[in-house]
């Protein structure tokens, strides 16, 4: 069974969102997506003040057992970074909500994290996907 | 689909929490939480893997000695000593190689031989074939399970789990076997492996392999998946049929010109005209080993850039010992130095060196 805290905002490729109290969003995959890929090697992060748009490749993890894109859940720019993921690109795996955030983000559009997938639909999702 | 085997050890890893996957036919566990800290276990410490679903192959008679020269690259002449191993290739007749295997001198009536998992029923239809018309006897040995303790530490706690059980095993030199069996069953162990770590095999009836098991976690001896078997293997430079070789290999192309006894002269073993020839014309390529100098993670079929022309990996993965990615890959046979993998559309630089990358559970390159 894996952790989907029920505060968070999720994607369909498995990113997580957290608003942040300064309307920022953090961003990182959940424990089903880390769970399913295996031991991380290498965590590949955009470039702070990079901008995408939502659905956009923005990052890439490298699991021992495949590497895996990572998609920018919302349109904006990246603010920040995690750069502790460099020497423990492990964290993700351990702490996949905490300290495995990947990265922070300042939306366009305050209000299009709204209309991401909350715990409840998430779950619904993974139970479908069989896992 | 048919429902995938399970080892006499399922429980067990149901127990230890393994994450199982079906292997060649077999539910078996990819990992037990942590491929990374797995591996680390077996290179540091002591880790077993449960590999009854490889094959074992009893094999007897008075035409077996013969019958074995003629079956296998390497000549089992070599091993004449009781408890000997031998690792070989068995090829066909165009010198590619139908499975690698290691085999066991016992006696001069029996040989036991380990052929892997994936290939069971193909090496068996051939063995049987070959020894149509010879005194010599084949028994699949499906009664027995097979354990593998791996590590700098694996012989002192598997003895200090197993106790008199296995005494005749503490003087056992590398790559010798001993025949264990007393009237509570046929236990035999092999100080062989497939890390490049010290350590044991240790074939034991089915019925007693749960037990054993539990002996060994009470001792320190943790469980290791398969995707460590993998990591380990490659590491320490061993190829896994299928990927690195297979029906279409020649033993010269995948790295095992060594297990290749061409000498003595008259020995006639099948595939070696084939072999003969490309040894004379020189094989167009060769089996080296690759370093990613930059970040990622290399993997089998990847196309590989020399100078003297494109190659492909065969194996890779990341390597935990070295932190880099690493892989075997067939190139040129002139190719050195440096080389270009194609990663997802990019080009990254690696290195082309001698296998194996580590030794002693150190990485053998800074």
């Amino acid at each position: 069974m894996s952790n989907v805290p029920n505060e968070l905002r999720y994607t369909k490729s498995h990113e997580w969102v957290r608003t942040e109290a300064d309307g920022s969003v953090t961003v990182g995959i959940t424990d089903h997506a880390q769970e399913l890929l295996g031991d991380m090697v290498f965590i590949e992060l955009p470039e702070t003040e990079a901008n995408y748009t939502a659905g956009e490749e923005c990052a890439v993890v490298e699991s021992v057992k495949a590497a895996s894109d990572v998609y920018s859940p919302i349109t904006g720019e990246v603010i920040a970074v995690n750069e502790e993921l460099a020497d423990a690109p492990e964290t993700v795996n351990q702490d996949p909500y905490d300290t495995g955030w990947m990265f922070k983000m300042q939306p366009e559009d305050a209000g299009e994290v709204d209309e991401l997938m909350d715990a409840e639909a998430y779950n619904e999702l993974i139970a479908e996907e069989g896992h | 689909m048919p429902t995938p085997q399970r080892t006499p050890l399922h429980p067990q890893h149901l127990a230890s929490g393994a994450k199982l996957v079906d292997f060649a036919g077999w539910e078996m566990p990819i990992h037990y939480g942590s491929q990374l800290e797995e591996h680390h276990q077996v290179r540091n410490d002591a880790g077993m893997f449960d590999v009854s679903h490889m094959v074992v192959l009893d094999l007897t008679g008075n035409e077996v000695t013969d019958f074995l020269r003629r079956l296998l690259a390497n000549d089992v002449a070599r091993i004449q000593t009781p408890g000997k191993a031998l690792y070989s290739c068995m090829l066909n007749e165009r010198g590619g190689v139908i499975d690698d295997l290691i085999v066991y001198f016992m006696d001069d009536n029996w040989y036991r031989m380990v052929v892997n998992a994936a290939t069971r029923d193909k090496d068996l239809a051939w063995i049987r074939q070959q020894a149509e018309d010879r005194e010599v006897q084949i028994r699949e040995r499906d009664d027995l399970a097979m354990i593998a303790v791996q590590g700098p530490n694996a012989r002192d706690k598997t003895h200090a789990a197993l106790g008199a059980r296995i005494d005749p095993a503490h003087d056992l030199k590398p790559f010798f076997a001993i025949d264990c069996r007393d009237t509570k069953g046929e236990w035999f162990v092999a100080r062989t492996g497939y890390t490049g770590e010290d350590g044991y095999e240790i074939m034991l009836p089915a019925a007693q392999a749960g037990d054993t098991w539990e002996a060994l976690l009470a001792a320190g001896v943790r469980p290791i998946g398969l995707g460590a078997r993998d990591t380990l293997r490659l590491e320490a430079g061993m190829n896994l049929y299928g990927q690195d070789m297979d029906e279409d290999t020649s033993p010269l192309e995948a790295g095992l010109a060594w297990t290749v006894a061409f000498e003595p002269l008259d020995r006639d073993f099948i595939g070696r005209t084939a072999l003969e020839a490309q040894k004379t014309a020189g094989p167009a390529n060769k089996l080296v080993g690759l370093i990613l100098e930059d970040r990622g993670v290399l993997r089998a079929h990847q196309k590989v850039l020399t100078e003297l022309g494109a190659g492909e990996t065969t194996s890779g993965s990341f390597s935990p010992t070295l932190g880099k990615a690493i892989a075997l890959a067939r190139v040129p046979a002139a190719a050195t130095d440096n080389c270009t993998v194609e990663i997802r559309g990019k080009q990254l630089a690696a290195r082309i060196v001698k296998y194996p990358f580590a030794r002693n559970g150190k990485s053998l390159f800074d």
